[in-house]
């Protein structure tokens, strides 16, 4: 058996899976909380403020990471609910489901702190903008997702309708992208200005730091809620009662 | 092939639609109702009507075409016919094409004759009437058919009505944003073609991808 082999057998398997998060989550949290106070000490306190915006550019450094976050983790799930669906993998099942309450919630922050953000810079909370609508309907396409697996009374069912819908949404996903774009750009062209493309190292490299933290950040959350959703529905099996009994 | 289940299905459908010829009125009065609520809620001014003239036909659309949908497989799915398609050995994906068409043809194409009636009503200008109509031709069965997904997803839940609005709505944007600017982009003389072939080429893709998902949908929810 092949390397990649073994590796996709192992990660398949809900007991290996469940040790390899116990292992996993405490060095995970541990360099998501350094990198992140890090991160918030260069971005808070150490970068300079922003020429044209003063000190209301920080936030940024809390918002450009979620809105990264929340479109990759988006991919992510939409790729273990393939796998799930199409080689009947359990675990990677869990791990797209366990993805969608993590990802809308990095949906919502980036929301909330752009509009914060919005408030100073562009002196209204909200606009049409092309980039908060597509950011708005993606939180719609998680809530769908979390809703359609919640409805389910069988859970197995409900996660691989929930898979089958993140797949869906995937595709849609950059056809709802440019058509936003294009929709705003027909309407008010230019109503809002983006910073330059190049952003100056100071700030670059706390905002780098943060986006490593908020992927820590996503991977110790993600793998502790597979590791309590593996317990939950394996807890007949051998291997659970073992662990508890081992761990009492 | 599609003489063994397509049509069949597709004759089944239209007969049983046939029969209950009160029913076939309903989303058309519902859509008529909704549109003549937008006048009394934002005041009879024409010049402000003729602005929103576009998205308010469209959203009512949608609604009507959601609201239809929510029955699209349940009825099959209630009485055993749709596990007995499933071990048939008939193709699915044609099966759920032939749905979906039934269901295009009771619920969208009436929106698409209604939709001159609706234009007067909210005084789009002359130019747009032609354009709404063909934008409703060709994005109603791409709302067919996302929606089937939706409804094939949700087709074992008991109250699947309103989840299915929150599953099926945000994948209608691109739809939607097209079709309001290809009536826009007419109203104001503008060329409208490339929107119209956007709407056409939307439709295609979904013709090919969806019949497959849906089936794949029903097969879960059987399971």
């Amino acid at each position: 058996m092949s390397t990649v082999k073994r590796i996709f057998h192992q990660f398949g398997s809900p007991p290996w899976l469940f040790r390899f998060a116990g292992f996993a989550i405490p060095w995970l949290w541990a360099a998501c909380l350094g990198l992140g106070a890090w991160g918030l000490w260069w971005g808070l306190v150490k970068a300079p403020p922003d020429y044209l915006q003063g000190e209301s550019v920080r936030i940024m450094y809390l918002h450009v990471p979620s809105a990264w976050m929340s479109m990759g983790i988006y991919a992510g799930m939409a790729v273990f609910g393939f796998c799930a669906l199409v080689w009947r993998v359990r675990a990677a099942e869990v791990i797209a489901l366990a993805s969608a309450p993590v990802g809308a919630a990095f949906t919502l922050l980036a929301l909330v702190t752009g509009s914060l953000w919005g408030r100073p810079t562009w002196g209204t909370y909200w606009v049409w903008d092309a980039r908060l609508t597509s950011e708005l309907v993606l939180l719609f396409l998680y809530l769908g997702v979390m809703g359609l697996a919640a409805a389910f009374d069988e859970p197995r069912k409900g996660a691989r309708a929930a898979c089958l819908l993140a797949l869906v949404g995937l595709v849609n996903l950059p056809l709802i992208h440019y058509s936003v774009e294009w929709w705003n750009t027909l309407h008010q062209p230019a109503s809002v200005g983006v910073e330059g493309s190049s952003i100056h190292p100071s700030m670059l490299w706390p905002l780098l730091l943060m986006a490593l933290a908020t992927k820590f950040y996503y991977l110790a959350n993600l793998l502790t809620r597979t590791r309590l959703q593996l317990v939950v529905e394996n807890r007949k099996s051998r291997w659970v009662r073992d662990w508890v009994l081992e761990t009492r | 092939m599609t003489g063994r289940v397509f049509l069949p299905l597709l004759r089944r459908d239209l007969l049983l639609a046939y029969r209950r010829r009160s029913e076939l009125l309903l989303p058309l009065v519902f859509l008529m109702v909704v549109v003549s609520l937008f006048p009394l809620g934002v005041g009879p001014g024409l010049q402000v009507l003729s602005r929103i003239a576009v998205g308010v036909i469209w959203i009512a659309a949608l609604l009507a075409t959601v609201l239809s949908l929510d029955g699209l497989f349940r009825g099959d799915f209630e009485d055993g016919s749709l596990e007995q398609l499933v071990i048939s050995g008939h193709s699915l994906p044609l099966a759920a094409l032939a749905r979906v068409a039934g269901h295009w043809l009771v619920a969208g194409l009436p929106i698409v004759l209604l939709s001159p009636l609706l234009a007067l009503w909210m005084n789009l200008g002359e130019g747009g009437w032609s354009v709404l109509v063909i934008s409703l031709a060709l994005g109603t069965p791409t709302l067919s058919l996302l929606g089937g997904i939706g409804a094939a997803l949700t087709v074992s839940l008991h109250r699947g009505g309103q989840l299915l609005s929150l599953l099926v709505f945000p994948l209608y944007v691109p739809i939607l944003i097209l079709a309001a600017s290809a009536v826009t982009a007419a109203t104001d003389g503008l060329p409208y073609n490339g929107q119209l072939g956007l709407l056409a080429a939307a439709l295609v893709a979904a013709l090919s991808l969806a019949p497959w998902a849906i089936a794949a949908a029903l097969r879960l929810s059987l399971e």
